[in-house]
């Protein structure tokens, strides 16, 4: 069994299996391990996304994973003041609710038809270093322990963020910038079926409730809740549940499929590259802090670092010199954006239930054609400066 | 720590969330390692209310 590679990635997510596409694209050999049994199960996502994300990150559309196509969001305040933005204006950006279990196969087959190998039900344990060099990875494949090297390692483990922490890059998380979400695919609902639903305010504190459809009368009832506005272990259920028994829209419903998961709301990380490691998706913290959305990102970092890794196999250096310029591709295309979010973020944390449904009203007399933050936030500066005044030359 | 395997979902939030990064998710089973000092942070994190401190109720 062939055990050296020049790139091994860990996790077979979407930020993983674009690296392993580009990567192996520009000749490198690569390894994709994935410790689960199926790419894309179980599901830990909510399916939204956009078509310009999928668009900068060099992903066309295919029906094939695409389960509904969206005609606009609706933001609802506590007292149910309603902002409407109908995408219908809105060309080429509109969103879509994906199959991801579909979608998370399909990112990695395009790896494997690149040249990429992919193991399944191996897991990576722990990073093996020279000195301040990451070289390779101690994993168990179907339980059998054994040592993989490599040039380069990249840790598209997700949220769980272990490879990078393994090699001595913290990406720990303030329990401030950590949601954790509880979700329901539900059918036989009442809800509208090509529009996204954002539900704010105490109902989910420091996140929302969303409803996200998939298709008929079926859709993701979600919701997250910063982990420093928990009080009882399992508080997250207990908000979704009361919530979707007091929505008669929701309430008619019936559950297909319950799951769970975390995400980060943080900065993006200090460091996303050392020697020999490269760090890309959800495992470098580059979720939206707003929206808690992580799949178009992690497409483009995983983009980004496949092709500079293709450049460090033929000059034969991952050093962290190197790759820097995954570093500086992935900052400009996005850490602006991240850190208004995440200011952004911690300023609506602060903001009560009246204050949002006033919020919401004034916004629902703008006209936004297109449901992007940035949108939202610019409407807010017009009619709110003063929610805005310390992050506003960010907007 | 104690999980109960009837609440458990795998969903590695515990395993994110830990600031010792002394959680290992296999694939449905959870494990701790020495450097668990018991913050308690995953007890609360946990959407499922699965992980309990061992000798507390
Ligand atoms: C409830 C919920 C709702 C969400 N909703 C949305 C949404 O609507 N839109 C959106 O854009 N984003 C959403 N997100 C975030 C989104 O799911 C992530 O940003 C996205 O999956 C990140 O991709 P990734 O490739 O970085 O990581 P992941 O998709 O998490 O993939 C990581 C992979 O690595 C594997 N792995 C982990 N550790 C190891 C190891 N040690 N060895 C081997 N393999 C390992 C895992 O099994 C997993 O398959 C949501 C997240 C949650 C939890
Ligand atoms: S957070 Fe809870 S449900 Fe998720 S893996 Fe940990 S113990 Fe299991
Ligand atoms: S108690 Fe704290 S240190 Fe121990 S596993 Fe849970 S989060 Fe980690």
């Amino acid at each position: 069994m062939k055990t050296d590679y020049d790139v091994i990635v860990v996790g077979a997510g979407p930020a993983g299996s674009m690296t392993a596409k580009h990567a192996a694209k520009k000749g490198a050999k690569v390894l994709m391990i994935e410790k689960r049994q199926e790419i894309g199960a179980s599901l830990r996502c909510a399916e939204g996304v956009n078509k310009k994300g999928l668009a900068k990150a060099g992903v066309p559309v295919d029906k094939r994973w695409v389960s509904a196509d969206i005609a606009g969001a609706k933001l609802v305040s506590p007292g149910g003041h309603v902002f409407r933005i109908d995408e219908s204006q809105a060309g080429a950006e509109v969103g879509l609710v994906l199959e991801r279990h579909l979608f998370d196969k399909a990112m990695a087959a395009d790896a494997a038809r690149a040249g990429a190998e992919i193991w399944l039900k191996t897991a990576a344990v722990d990073v093996i270093k020279e000195g301040d060099k990451v070289v390779g990875v101690k994993a168990k494949r179907e339980g059998e322990p054994m040592k993989l090297t490599a040039g380069c390692v990249v840790a598209a483990d997700g949220f769980e963020s272990q490879v990078a922490r393994w090699a001595g890059i913290d990406t720990s998380l303030k329990a401030g910038d950590i949601t954790t979400c509880y979700q329901y695919r539900m059918t036989n609902l009442k809800t509208e079926p090509d529009y996204c639903e954002f539900i704010i305010g105490s109902v989910a504190p420091g996140g929302y409730i969303w409803v996200f459809p998939k298709g008929d009368d079926t859709a993701n009832v979600g919701i997250g809740v910063l982990a420093s506005k928990l009080k009882r272990p399992g508080d997250v259920k207990m908000y979704l549940d009361s919530w979707i028994k007091k929505d008669p829209r929701l309430s008619c419903g019936q559950p297909l499929e319950a799951l769970a998961g975390g995400v980060s709301v943080s900065p993006p990380v200090e460091r996303s590259i050392m020697n020999g490691l490269i760090l890309v998706g959800d495992s470098a913290r580059i979720i939206d802090p707003i929206t808690g959305g992580g799949i178009a990102n992690g497409l483009l970092a995983g983009k980004f670092a496949g092709e500079v890794l293709g450049d460090c196999v033929q000059a034969n250096d991952f050093s962290e010199r190197s790759l820097m310029p995954y570093d500086k591709l992935w900052r400009d295309a996005m850490e602006n954006r991240l850190w208004r979010n995440w200011m952004a973020k911690e300023k609506f944390l602060t903001l009560s239930d009246e204050t949002l449904d006033g919020v919401i009203d004034t916004l629902s007399t703008a006209n936004v054609d297109k449901m992007s933050v940035h949108n939202i936030l610019i409407a807010i500066k017009e009619r709110h400066p003063e929610l805005v005044k310390e992050f506003e030359e960010l907007i | 720590m104690i999980v109960s395997i009837e609440k458990c979902m795998h969903c590695g939030a515990c395993v994110g969330s830990c600031p010792q990064n002394a959680i290992f998710l296999n694939e449905i089973v959870l494990e701790f390692n020495e450097n668990c000092n018991k913050c308690g942070r995953c007890v609360r994190i946990c959407p499922a209310g699965a992980i309990e401190m061992e000798g507390k109720k």
